[in-house]
């Protein structure tokens, strides 16, 4: 049973190690170094979108294939530090309820783009999958007409993202981005991702597919917006930040709003939904970046962040090391084999997710693995789900080692409680 | 105004009524394995759900309306896309997983991705979210240019007597369309004809209130237009239906079925106006009769049961408990019939036992939202003008559910629904005319009323009602006729700030 801090002081139990007589490592010091973690990984972040965004700009004032392969380059780094901070959510409700604007997926791209005949239809029912606003300046949504002649980053965020409800409607964010860049996958279970032409950002008589100024014009839109989306973020655990404040208000809240991040994105998020679901449905579109085929890494860096946050310790983009006391120093003290066991698990899912990698990049890319019938990729990415449970288990008993030493069961009638359950 | 059908006594010989002879299977509950309570516990239980006699500030729990699995009331828009609260890490897993399936779009047969294909051959929608829009409820189309996707007609015929449920009393019988069985589809795959397109229009009619405020309702008729398969039945009966919310389920899943019977009053025989009574229907699942639950005619028993026949007759995904792989075409529908359906692979039918369950749970456990404002003034003086005024005489405000044997999210937790999940007479203004096993055709189910506040929140709009007809909470309750016109009327001639306290409670749920 895990536990989030939502209703900290009134669930049945709370992770309430807080400072108990014989431990050395103070709540407040490890929560100060989770949230170093966080505002070096938000600024991180925020740096390599800034480098996207200058990037995109070069692509469209200078379309060529060297500006697409640079802006696809940056990208690609822009995810590494990202995915690293995704340990923080499921437990920081600032940051639950702003990312679905930054990393939501999957997306109907036909939203956005043109798409290939393949791929849906008029007919479709969800009538805005196909929508392709870089070609359709003016159009009905929800039975209102829409003014799209500018593609601005207000038209994006309040406009077409989610729109009509749908959350496949996904308009912005680093996946909304990775289509603009890569184009769509038609190469289902083979080898290959998405091959977009440079020219599709051409000028004058070069442009392919049409509306090239216009997808420039989104291209941009969605990139400021990142960089500003963003810098909210990375704000938000400054020394004054509202999510550090958070956490340090109640450190007992926060050490618990840490397992519930490691578990969670461990278990429900990464070996669930990102995971298990694809080989489920064996479905080649079942991948976290499904454009640019570079889902291996996005596995390992949520991986890393999770192991991140248990050391205390984050490697830096410009080489720096962000570290400090740790959960690990906390439970070593209180029970050494319960550590050693944490961080082994955590080593093994570093390596099984790191096979993944491993075979993505010499050529068996993530999609592939995927595919019916292909039982070495069901192993590599079953090695990968079956680690992130394994480890959420030892997540779990850290969280009773915790409660067990200074467990608080609430009273369940307290009136000054609100938030008081009857059980 | 304060109704005795909430008073034990009453209930208690009304259970014992309807339990001693006509209704069997309605106190059986084959879906939950229970921990019956202890006298103890039953005492208990009794206490924390009497009706409050302090409206000066909020009562114990009240903020925490699914109690331990009550979720944070976020502003954003996926407040209500939150798992319950106190589920487990690998639950949260089977929760993502059942997400995954509820988002995803089928496609139509054959296709490469077999796990995703049997859609249709005729449909509402592609996938579940497409309806059950953020997990909130749908809406009819804002006019000619907007989709009908989240709304559709259901329809049957006037069964004969041998047509009914011999097992179940007063079972109204009924049979599908001849030709276009249960429901209307407005989509279908290539080369097939759908079945309809979805037409409505409004008349707009006023309606005074005290403090010379004036409300507007907007009256609906509905046309099945655009006919694929020839005209309907001469006797067919529509009945239009809006995608419900989704939150709190399993919660409602979990109420003791004795605890809903205990409110019914069928014979009104304590003389308050207000009857209720319980919905029966025939469980495929269980092959019984049972507790109808979910719907807005309370026509499914359980949420398997209920997401089984939403796969079959919404997207035309066969199942287990649904085995057709054409859906809900019937045998007159022959190019439905006959194009290449989803089934028969590996998975046996479209959607599998495996992934049905991992969507039921998803469904179980959508969360409920906590509650704002609960010690504001003004929601404490509504709460006190909706109990005085007798809403709550329907809008039960609280069950506590059974303690269930494996544990669970669900098991023993105080909730607050604000529904007796008993059918009532709502009058001729919203009467459908077509029964569904023992509802009349002018009789609903009560709608929960938790997290109807945050409708906008999570919509983007606040059409309320099984069709959506009313466009605010205050409409919705102008609305009321039949066994709830005194309470309605009671509404109208109110103080205008009782009123408007009314509705800032209302919200606040």
């Amino acid at each position: 049973m895990k536990n989030r801090p939502f209703f900290a002081t009134s669930t049945a139990m709370v992770v309430a190690f807080a400072t108990s007589a014989f431990a050395q490592v103070e709540d407040a010091a490890i929560l100060e170094t989770y949230a170093n973690i966080a505002q070096a990984g938000y600024e991180d972040s925020l740096t390599s979108a800034q480098k996207l965004l200058a990037a995109v700009d070069s692509l469209v004032a200078d379309p060529s294939d060297l500006t697409l392969q640079a802006a696809q380059v940056a990208w690609r780094a822009a995810r590494v530090p990202y995915q690293q901070t995704e340990v923080f959510r499921f437990g920081n409700a600032i940051v639950d309820d702003w990312e679905g604007k930054v990393n939501a997926w999957p997306l109907d791209e036909g939203l956005i783009d043109y798409v290939d005949a393949s791929y849906g239809g008029p007919t479709d029912e969800n009538e805005i999958a196909v929508l392709n606003v870089v070609a359709t300046p003016q159009f009905t949504l929800s039975g209102e007409t829409i003014d799209a002649t500018e593609i601005t980053p207000a038209l994006l965020s309040d406009t077409l993202h989610e729109a009509d409800g749908v959350e496949a409607n996904v308009a912005t964010g680093y996946h909304a981005i990775e289509f603009l860049l890569w184009g769509q996958d038609l190469n289902g279970h083979a080898a290959g991702a998405g091959a977009r032409p440079w020219t599709d950002y051409a000028t004058g008589d070069d442009c392919t597919n049409g509306n090239c100024d216009r997808r420039g014009d989104y291209l941009r839109a969605a990139s400021e917006l990142l960089v500003s989306d963003l810098t909210w973020m990375a704000a938000q655990w400054d020394e004054d930040g509202a999510a550090r404040q958070a956490l340090l208000d109640d450190s007992k809240a926060g050490i618990d709003a840490i397992l519930t991040g490691m578990g969670s994105l461990s278990y429900g998020e990464q070996a669930g939904e990102r995971m298990r679901l694809g080989l489920m449905l064996n479905d080649p579109e079942e991948e976290h970046d499904c454009f640019s085929d570079n889902t291996h890494n996005s596995h390992y860096y949520d991986g890393l962040g999770i192991q991140n946050v248990y050391l205390g310790a984050y490697q830096r983009a410009d080489g720096r090391l962000v570290e400090g006391p740790s959960l690990s120093d906390l439970i070593s003290e209180l029970d050494p084999v319960l550590d050693a066991e944490m961080r082994t698990k955590l080593s093994q899912t570093m390596l099984k997710l790191g096979r993944i990698k491993t075979a993505a990049e010499a050529g068996l890319s993530y999609d592939m693995m995927l595919e019916r019938g292909n039982d070495a990729g069901e192993a590599l990415v079953m090695g990968g789900v079956n680690a992130l449970i394994d480890q959420t288990r030892t997540i779990e008993r850290i969280v009773s080692v915790l409660g067990a030493d200074g467990i608080e069961i609430e009273g369940s009638d307290s009136l000054d409680n609100p938030g008081a359950v009857f059980e | 105004m304060f109704k005795p059908a909430l008073f034990p006594m009453s209930s208690i010989f009304a259970a014992a009524m309807m339990a001693s002879s006509a209704l069997a299977g309605v106190l059986d509950e084959p879906h939950l394995d229970i921990v019956p309570r202890t006298p103890e516990e039953a005492a208990r239980i009794a206490a924390v759900t009497a009706m409050p006699v302090d409206f000066t500030a909020p009562a114990a729990f009240e903020e925490m309306s699914a109690g331990a699995a009550t979720v944070r009331a976020t502003d954003v828009r996926d407040v209500f896309s939150h798992a319950s609260e106190n589920l487990g890490f690998d639950e949260e897993l089977t929760f993502k997983l059942g997400n995954g399936l509820f988002k995803k779009v089928w496609v139509s047969s054959p296709s490469s991705t077999l796990a995703s294909d049997g859609l249709g051959p005729i449909y509402n929608a592609r996938s579940c979210q497409r309806c059950h829009l953020k997990d909130g409820r749908g809406h009819p189309p804002s006019g000619p240019d907007d989709s009908a996707t989240s709304i559709f007609l259901r329809v049957s015929i006037p069964g004969k007597p041998e047509d009914g449920i011999a097992e179940i009393e007063d079972y109204i019988a009924t049979l599908p369309d001849p030709v276009y069985g249960s429901q209307l589809q407005d989509e279908s795959v290539a080369g097939v004809p759908a079945e309809y397109r979805f037409e409505v229009a409004y008349q707009e009619v006023q309606v005074a209130l005290s403090g010379g405020e004036v409300a507007q309702l907007r009256v609906p008729s509905y046309r099945a237009a655009n006919l694929g398969y020839g005209p309907l039945h001469a006797e067919a009966m529509l009945s239009p239906r809006v995608a419900p919310q989704m939150i709190g389920l399993g919660l409602v899943e979990a109420i003791p079925a004795a605890d809903i019977i205990a409110n019914a009053d069928p014979d009104d025989v304590n003389g308050d106006g207000i009857s209720g009574r319980a919905n029966v229907v025939w469980s495929t699942e269980f092959d019984q009769p049972m507790l109808g639950r979910f719907g807005h005619k309370a026509g499914q028993p359980t949420i398997t049961e209920q997401s089984a026949a939403a796969f079959s007759g919404d997207i035309g995904i066969s199942s287990s408990l649904f085995p057709a792989g054409a859906g809900e075409c019937t045998v007159m529908q022959t190019a439905c019939q006959s194009a290449t359906h989803g089934d028969g692979d590996v998975r046996e039918f479209e959607i599998d036992d495996e992934g049905l369950d991992l969507v039921t749970f998803y469904s179980r456990n959508l969360g409920v939202p906590a509650r704002r404002d609960v010690g504001d003034p003004q929601v404490l003086r509504g709460k006190e003008v909706f109990y005085d005024t007798g809403c709550a005489a329907c809008h039960q405000p609280k069950f506590v559910t059974n303690r269930l044997a494996d544990g669970g999210a669900q098991s023993f937790q105080l909730i607050w629904p604000y529904s007796d999940f008993l059918l009532h007479d709502m009058g001729e203004g919203l009467a459908d005319h077509r029964p569904e096993a023992r509802a009349t055709g002018r009789e609903w189910r009560t709608a929960p009323l938790w997290g109807i506040g945050l409708t906008e929140q999570v919509s983007g709009h606040t059409f309320f009602l099984h069709d959506g007809r009313a466009r605010s909470l205050l409409e919705a309750v102008l609305w009321h006729g039949g066994e709830a016109e005194v309470a309605r009327d009671a509404v109208v001639d109110m103080l205008p700030e009782d009123r408007d306290a009314l509705i800032r409670f209302l919200e606040s749920l």
